[in-house]
């Protein structure tokens, strides 16, 4: 396998609790939210790894460390090798400018004082991605590129409904022409008939400029449909890795088997797997020992709550990190 | 295109209403008046008329004179240089220092965060006056020092709103997604922060300069500002004040141009307000 | 599990709304949100209003117990047990309210008084509602509590709801709507706000008591997929019409509105991964701004001349559609089932 464009090694990532006076006097130690806890992951060139997971189980921490929008306590991110651990200045500025980042509210990531144009200037400029007698031009062209009319450039971000927004907003992240996209819940801001078309734009960009992306999302059907491969995400750690279509036939993991069959089908008929887990997500102030799933588990045991299951098996065909479960089964 | 061009005309239409109107009217003659007094004013505001001691209004003196014979139109007018001046430069270096420190603060956090977080909760402990006449009383009374004090006291109360304003701010992705695009912090802060931030900061200034006018007169009334016999409303209240059953235009006259004064910034600040309020 | 093919038609109907419409005015303009909307509700039955934001969905299940009223105007009948909601005083509506027709509401925390705890919150309606004395409400609100599935009941009702977490939450509110045995439950996005997994322990818990207490439901959703799990009939709404009713298996096998059809089609299910995805061409119109005609032409591939004229009347027997050129039986429709 040739070396992967990005990776992250053992990510620990945690969100330190202001202490109440009452704490410090009875000297408990500051409470962390737990958000990464030692994620390991590797994109290769020119593929859509998908990030699923539930609300609150670290998805977007992930996307947002990795695009260096926060410190982790501990672990790497190397890109092309390279640690970004001590990336600073320039170095810092060109790592951020070959991954690039999309957020889910195209309502609040674009400046509501800049006009679209301006937006896609800056970014040209500031990075010299082009001559400054070629930005006009080169403006019209990302414009053509998401398919937005080129009077766009004139209108300010409120002029455009949330779809237009959107392909706003890669435009921005494709005027640097970055390596890797993560786009972090891209449509799901979207209004259903809408989402569609964004997605299909995604598609066809990825394959026209080779891009590299990390796809988080909680939609399911979505996640299938643009990933080669998908990562399953519980409580800050990788519970299922995976290609694509092996994984939503055969999840192994009980808890991506669980997700995968909480998602209502449009068939009526078609009811998913009986499992409907009990409980709700635990608190990430406060993991479980061992597997953190085993309180929810409906085949959990007593090694379940003592050790910590690591993702076994071969990164190639899918890791799955469950004491009870072949990763080679099948 | 014509929805940009809507979108404007219906931003400008927050001109055409009265109370902006009659706002903007005040400010444009005070600044006029504050200009070019030697013009407007009819007599020297500080030469002695003996002849026409404290004389109620009348057709040759509109505001009448006072116990020094001096007409008080004039002096009322000449006052507006003074107080306009104050209006601007009490507040002008508060805010430029105010905006700065808060956006710094509340775009970093951290340390420094906290530190500016203590230095306000002691500053705004003391009632704002109390603390300008510490500071007046330290480094002796006159114009100057009155503006420094002014100045050391009131960037706090920018800052503080500036810091909660940027706060604000960074809930929304922008700043984020500048931060991925790769942009200085410096850009992120003045670029794309500030001119969303700033908004409540302005209008605030607005009422602050009216306060800074309330002030400077309070100070010059209480002796510490601006000094006899320069003409300035504090001052022109101050010297009326013993002849206040006699002769009741001497401090009313200067009173009436505080408060109108005061209303045309207000007045003007709420137009802004409504002005610069970003849509969508 | 899911089980919602129970038999209808032996149900009597329960509701009826007809020509309903509701109109807001929006700076001098009129903007009318909810346009001759008419449906029915049998005993029992659960009925999934599905649309895009903007489509009126929500403000129509608001204006049939009128809490729209305050903002703008309603017009038409709402026919409950022999009276039409529209035309009832404020004060007679509030004892139907919240007793006999019982809503829901997506932000179980923003609906929940923070102030008081659980219990006191159920005990409320107990009071409002029914004739329970002090020992007696505890009691139901026990039950109640365990009725929805919350673990502990007895010392859950001292809590706040801030201790409870969004999908417990929304538990609650549904143990509160139940308390006075209402015959129909309204729900507004229920689960919009909460996980998959937990999206379906509570759309289970609905369609449960449902089927126990013989409640019937409109559930409001812009989810398809949970439209399918959980209802026996669909009505697609549009630009604040109805565009489309029918059996959910109907609808769903056989769309024949447009609209419909295209946001099934959009779906990423049943297609070759990595492939482009069929796409409605521009965005849910804009209630303000409404075409002439159907509101959909705009958007439509298989509009004919009379779309952009004259709005569509909705058409039909049990499957209903409002189109001037529906899909026929023979066009290849989406294989969902």
């Amino acid at each position: 396998m040739s070396e992967p464009v990005l990776q992250t090694e053992n990510l620990v990532l945690h969100f330190k609790k202001d202490r109440s006076l009452l704490d410090m006097f009875l000297a408990k130690s500051a409470k962390a939210v737990q958000a990464l806890n030692g994620v390991s992951l590797a994109l290769q060139k020119g593929e859509t790894l998908g990030i699923v997971g539930e609300s609150g189980c670290g998805k977007s921490t992930l996307a947002r460390a990795i695009a260096g929008l926060y410190k982790p306590q501990s672990g790497d991110i190397s890109f092309h090798g390279r640690s970004t651990a001590s990336n600073k200045g320039a170095a810092l500025r060109e790592f951020n400018r070959r991954v690039q980042m999309i957020f889910q509210d195209p309502y609040s990531s674009l400046n509501p004082r800049l006009r679209v144009g301006d937006m896609l200037r800056e970014a040209l400029t500031v990075h010299n991605m082009c001559p400054p007698e070629a930005v006009g031009a080169r403006i019209d062209e990302l414009l053509d590129l998401v398919r937005l009319p080129r009077d766009a450039a004139e209108k300010l971000p409120h002029e455009f409904s949330g779809g237009q927004r959107q392909r706003i907003a890669i435009a921005r992240a494709l005027s640097v022409e970055p390596e890797v996209l993560i786009a972090d819940e891209l449509v799901s801001a979207l209004d259903v008939s809408v989402q569609a078309q964004v997605v299909n734009l995604l598609l066809s960009l990825q394959d026209e400029l080779g891009l590299t992306v990390l796809f988080v999302a909680h939609d399911l059907r979505l996640v299938r449909h643009v990933s080669h491969r998908v990562a399953v995400i519980y409580l800050g750690s990788v519970v299922e890795i995976g290609d694509a279509k092996g994984l939503f036939a055969n999840p192994k993991h009980p808890y991506s088997q669980a997700l995968l069959s909480a998602a209502p089908s449009l068939n009526p008929d078609e009811k998913g797997n009986e499992i409907v887990l009990t409980g709700e997500l635990p608190s990430p102030l406060n993991i479980p020992s061992g597997c953190a799933f085993h309180g929810r588990c409906p085949i959990a045991q007593d090694i379940c709550r003592e050790r910590k299951p690591i993702l076994e098996g071969n990164p190639k065909s899918g890791q799955v990190a469950c004491h009870l479960v072949e990763p080679t089964a099948n | 295109m014509t929805s940009s061009f809507s979108l404007r005309k219906s931003q400008l239409f927050v001109l055409l209403r009265p109370g902006f109107l009659v706002g903007l009217a005040i400010l444009l003659s005070s600044i006029a008046l504050a200009l070019f007094p030697s013009f407007f004013a009819p007599f020297d505001p500080n030469a002695f008329n003996y002849s026409a001691l404290k004389q109620p209004p009348s057709a040759e003196h509109w505001f009448g004179t006072d116990n020094l014979g001096r007409d008080t139109f004039s002096r009322v007018i000449w006052a507006y240089s003074v107080n306009i001046q104050m209006a601007f430069v009490a507040t002008i270096f508060a805010l430029i220092i105010g905006v700065t420190v808060g956006s710094l603060v509340g775009y970093y956090g951290g340390i420094a965060d906290a530190i500016f977080g203590r230095c306000v909760d002691a500053i705004i402990t003391f009632p704002f006056l109390v603390l300008v006449i510490a500071v007046v009383a330290v480094l002796g009374p006159g114009l100057t020092n009155m503006y420094i004090a002014i100045t050391l006291v009131g960037w706090v109360y920018y800052a503080r709103l500036m810091r909660a304003e940027i706060m604000g701010q960074l809930a929304n992705d922008y700043a984020a997604a500048g931060k991925v695009m790769g942009y200085s912090d410096r850009r992120i802060i003045f670029r794309h922060l500030l001119p969303n931030a700033i908004t409540p900061v302005i209008v605030y200034w607005m009422t602050d300069m009216a306060l800074a006018i309330l002030l400077g007169s309070s100070l010059g009334y209480l002796g510490l500002g601006a000094q006899p016999p320069q003409a300035e409303w504090g001052v022109l209240i101050a010297e009326g004040r013993n002849f206040i059953t006699t002769a009741w235009w001497l401090s009313l006259m200067p009173g009436i141009a505080i408060v109108l004064t005061g209303l045309g910034f207000s007045l003007v600040g709420d137009g802004i307000a409504d002005l610069m309020r970003p849509r969508g | 599990m899911l089980e919602n093919a129970h038999i209808t038609s032996a149900h009597p109907r329960i509701l009826d709304v007809k020509n309903l419409s509701t109109s807001f005015d929006v700076a001098g303009k009129q903007l009318k949100a909810v346009d001759n909307v008419s449906f029915h509700l049998n005993q029992g039955e659960v009925l999934g209003i599905v649309g895009e934001s903007g489509s009126g969905k929500s403000i129509t299940l608001r204006s049939i117990i009128g809490l729209s009223r305050r903002y703008g105007e309603v017009t038409g009948e709402v026919n409950w047990q022999g009276e039409n909601l529209v035309a009832m005083l404020e004060r007679d509506l509030r004892k139907v309210r919240g007793k006999d027709i019982a809503m829901i509401f997506q932000e179980p925390m923003s609906s929940l008084n923070p102030l008081l705890t659980v219990g006191l919150q159920i005990g409320e309606n107990l009071v409002e509602h029914t004739s329970l004395d002090k020992p007696g409400r505890r009691r139901r609100s026990i039950e109640l509590l365990e009725m929805v599935g919350i673990p502990d009941a007895e010392n859950r009702l001292n809590d706040y709801p801030h201790q409870f977490s969004g999908g417990m939450r929304q538990r609650v509110m549904i143990a509160i709507a139940l308390a006075s045995n209402p015959k129909l439950l309204l729900a507004d996005e229920p689960t919009t706000a909460l996980d998959v997994t937990i999206q379906k322990q509570i759309l289970k818990l609905i369609l449960d008591l449902s089927k126990d207490l013989g409640m019937a439901v409109i559930l409001v959703t812009h989810d398809l997929g949970v439209a399918a799990q959980t209802c026996d009939r669909l009505a697609v709404m549009y630009g604040g019409k109805l565009v489309e009713t029918g059996a959910t298996r109907e609808v769903l096998r056989a769309p024949k509105h447009r609209y419909t059809m295209g946001l099934l089609q959009s779906v990423p299910e049943n297609i070759e991964p990595r492939t482009p995805l069929f796409s409605l061409p521009g965005t849910p119109p804009s209630l303000m701004n409404l075409p002439l005609g159907c509101a959909f032409a705009p958007r439509c591939a298989h509009s004919v001349a009379d779309c952009a004229e004259k709005k569509p009347p909705l058409i039909g027997e049990q499957h209903q559609v409002a189109c001037f050129n529906p899909t026929n039986s023979g066009e290849a429709t989406k294989g969902v089932a």
